[in-house]
């Protein structure tokens, strides 16, 4: 097969059980499907038993399905879906820290940061900290307006995704300790032995 | 009622219809060794010899019955000494159920005295695995595991389960309700649309095959699939794990496809309008180079794993869904055909590959694994569950011994691991105890687990052990032949007297070096109630053919030579 330059990248949006070894075991499995994991994040949701992870993949959208349909194998993969195709608010987080010893440099990230939905943080005598939210591609284009000024640290949380509009991606899963809890109760109340 | 998790676990094995494991003790695992004793009527414990002994041992019950095998192991070294089998059962697809000892909770991660990290170490080759630490979670998470072994695509689970885990008490809860996991949605039935698709591609072929994999045997849709083939007439190949998909005497049946399929089987592909892909997973071996792969054919791909669908070979329809309810589905709808000329050209094939059958060659003074396969073929009528091993005589058995009926060809396909067939052969024993089985492996294999050999004797398991000896690691020499200038390093092998050792374990044996001492030899081992083995002294430098090298194209076989031209 022709080598074929892959410049798109495929979001992928999952809901997990929160238990521990679940991260591992999504890792586990990019690594031996050699899938190159471009950012991956992990938070909780409104459920405490339910965290939710969006990756990043460099890939094509042919992968997008196969990245699917193997995330969706692991038992403890709850739904999954390829976001870049339906209306979608993304958002990445950048900290930065900058050069800030002289007027100029001063002047010049505080002129940046007006155009750009980020501000100052943290402010010393060398350095400052500047904190940019947006997409992925604006906090690219920011990212290269201050390289000349002199980035010294820079940390960044990958993209968060959310499909826009009444789509909802949720869950109604119920994990196994709450169950245990629920027949034990259940075999409390009514004295029903096994 | 309050029970210990060691009984708990007992409860739960028999609640899920076990009646055998396969294990080994060791300090982390002794307080479930010790529950068993109450349940020693019920719940029988066979003592293996070697931790992979009881993986395969497992394997091999749930190969030969459909049911989920199980087997035991403490931590650490006895938990890793399972690592083998199960990556075996996670390749072809085998469900077992594998239960650890682990060190207790509050020692865990502090490199404790025989302390893995199992679940970590078999999260790639497992279905799934847990570490349990709540003993209120022990029993449903043994349910659970039952229930992810054997549904969907089967596999591997294991379940690890720490020390104090199995001394805690606690009410023994089982749970009534089937199991509901919202991560855990095996596909089922395919949507009419995916119906109509496939079943317009088989109404437009003019040279369709059918590719029987595995999974038609998981799903038990032979009837479905003979159906299909039969009102479509349709020319079926099967793949190594696919035998006895069909009955290998059918009319339709064309042969085993792939590295060392046949000719009619591999050329058939090369030039089919439509390939059926039922329950297969279109593996290197099976599809030689991918870029001139069935170029000419549309693909119906059918398997119960969505990711196995456009994983190797895109499909014009696939569906994911379980093979009977699809073929079910798919039956009501489809037209009669024929194809007369398509069935004749593969015909053509057949004979050409019957003319150059090497049982057609007289071969005085040597002895060739063929011609053992074929005559313990004739000698069981057919009609034995053989277990191979892996490599020289694997293929030659898939060549040699028709098989009539499913899951009566145990083998380790996807992985090809050594040392799978004796122990697997002891285990099929214990599910199928009315069934005549052959263990069929090499020397080189056989000494991988051949300490079984204890096991088999202290169970009584009655199991023929054909010992295939060419003194040679056989297809790693005929590589090394064909692709290596006959640099024979580390092929040849010095081996201990196999009926000798035999004898040792007192194992009633016999040694064959010449054609006519083969049926003497396979009705004595089948006149013993017990273990027996016999030692087939084969030509040294045989070869299987025919042979699509590794990464070439399907069609570019070396065959097998006619006669005449050798």
């Amino acid at each position: 097969m022709a080598e074929v330059k892959i410049e798109s990248k495929v979001t992928v949006v999952a809901l997990v059980e929160n238990e521990p070894g679940v991260l591992n075991r999504i890792a586990s499995l990019f690594r031996r499907r050699a899938f190159n994991i471009d950012s991956l994040t992990v938070g909780r949701t409104h459920k405490p038993h339910v965290s939710r992870m969006t990756i990043r993949v460099e890939a094509g959208p042919e992968y997008a399905r196969k990245i699917a349909t193997n995330l969706q194998k692991l038992v403890n993969v709850i739904d999954v879906r390829v976001i870049d195709n339906e209306p979608h608010v993304e958002r990445d987080l950048a900290l930065i820290k900058v050069r800030n010893d002289d007027a100029d440099s001063r002047n010049t990230i505080t002129e940046i940061c007006d155009r750009y939905p980020a501000r100052i943080v943290d402010v010393g005598p060398k350095v400052a900290i500047i904190e940019m939210v947006g997409t992925e591609d604006i906090i690219e284009e920011f990212i290269e307006q201050v390289r000349p000024t002199g980035i010294v640290e820079m940390i960044r949380t990958g993209v968060v995704s959310m499909g826009r509009g009444t789509r909802i991606h949720d869950t109604n899963f119920i994990n196994r300790r709450t169950m245990v809890e629920a027949a034990s109760k259940a075999r409390n109340s009514n004295g029903h032995n096994v | 009622m309050k029970l210990k998790g060691s009984e708990i676990i007992m409860e739960s094995l028999l609640r899920e219809g076990v009646d055998v494991m396969f294990g080994y003790p060791g300090g982390a695992i002794l307080p479930t060794y010790d529950a068993m004793s109450q349940y020693e009527d019920r719940l029988h414990h066979v003592l293996v010899r070697h931790e992979q002994g009881a993986s395969h041992m497992a394997d091999g019950y749930a190969r030969a019955t459909g049911e989920v095998g199980v087997c035991i192991a403490t931590s650490g070294p006895g938990a890793t000494n399972l690592v083998t089998g199960l990556a075996t059962a996670m390749m072809d697809s085998s469900a077992i159920v594998a239960i650890t000892g682990q060190v207790p909770i509050p020692a865990i991660g502090s490199d404790a005295f025989q302390e893995t990290d199992v679940t970590g170490v078999t999260l790639p080759i497992t279905k799934h695995n847990y570490l349990v630490t709540d003993v209120r979670e022990l029993a449903y998470t043994i349910k659970e595991a039952f229930h992810i072994a054997r549904t969907g695509r089967p596999g591997p689970v294991l379940v690890d389960v720490p020390k104090d885990v199995q001394i805690a008490e606690t009410e023994f809860i089982w749970p009534d309700d089937d199991i509901v996991l919202p991560g855990y949605d095996p596909p089922w039935a395919a949507q009419e649309t995916e119906i109509d698709a496939a079943l317009r591609l088989i109404a437009e072929s003019d040279r369709p095959i059918i590719l029987a994999g595995h999974g038609i045997l998981m799903s038990g849709a032979m009837n479905e699939v003979r159906e299909l083939a039969e009102r479509a007439q349709i020319p079926v190949s099967l793949t190594l794990l696919g035998k006895g998909a069909m009955p290998e005497d059918h009319p339709l049946v064309i042969g085993m496809m792939g590295m060392h399929g046949e000719a009619s089987s591999n050329l058939a592909i090369q030039e089919a309008d439509l390939l059926i892909a039922l329950g297969m997973r279109f593996d290197d071996r099976v599809t030689g180079n991918l870029n001139t792969y069935a170029q000419n054919a549309r693909k119906i791909h059918i398997d119960i794993d969505r990711s196995e669908i456009n994983k190797n070979v895109k499909a014009d329809v696939g569906i994911a869904g379980d093979l009977k309810t699809v073929l079910t589905q798919l039956l009501p709808r489809l037209e009669g055909k024929s194809h007369p000329a398509w069935i004749g050209r593969i015909r053509d094939w057949l004979e050409d590959s019957s003319e150059r059958d090497i049982l057609n060659y007289e071969t005085p003074g040597i002895l060739l694994t063929a011609q053992v396969v074929n005559d313990i073929w004739k000698l069981t009528g057919g009609d034995a569950i053989t277990v191979t091993d892996v490599g020289q005589h694997q293929m030659l058995e898939a060549q040699y011994y028709p098989h009539q009926r499913p899951a009566t060809l145990l083998t380790s396909g996807g992985l090809g691991t050594m040392g799978f067939g004796f122990p697997a052969a002891i285990g099929a024993k214990f599910g199928k105890p009315d069934e005549e089985i052959w263990a069929i492996v090499g020397d080189g294999g056989f000494q991988m687990t051949l300490c079984e050999m204890a096991t088999a004797v202290q169970e009584n398991v009655n199991v023929n052990i054909a010992i295939i000896n060419n003194n040679f690691l056989g297809m790693v020499r005929q590589w090394q032949e064909l692709f290596f200038e006959k640099r024979y390093q580390a092929t040849p092998m010095v081996n201990p007297d196999f009926c000798k050792l035999a004898d040792a374990y007192g194992i009633p044996n016999r040694c064959v070096r010449q054609r006519g001492e083969i049926e003497d030899a396979v009705r004595f081992a089948q006149g013993i109630d017990g273990p027996t083995l016999i030692e087939f002294v084969v030509e040294k430098e045989e070869m299987v053919y025919p042979m699509v090298p590794a990464g070439a194209d399907l069609h570019d076989m070396k065959r097998r030579p006619k006669p005449g031209e050798a």
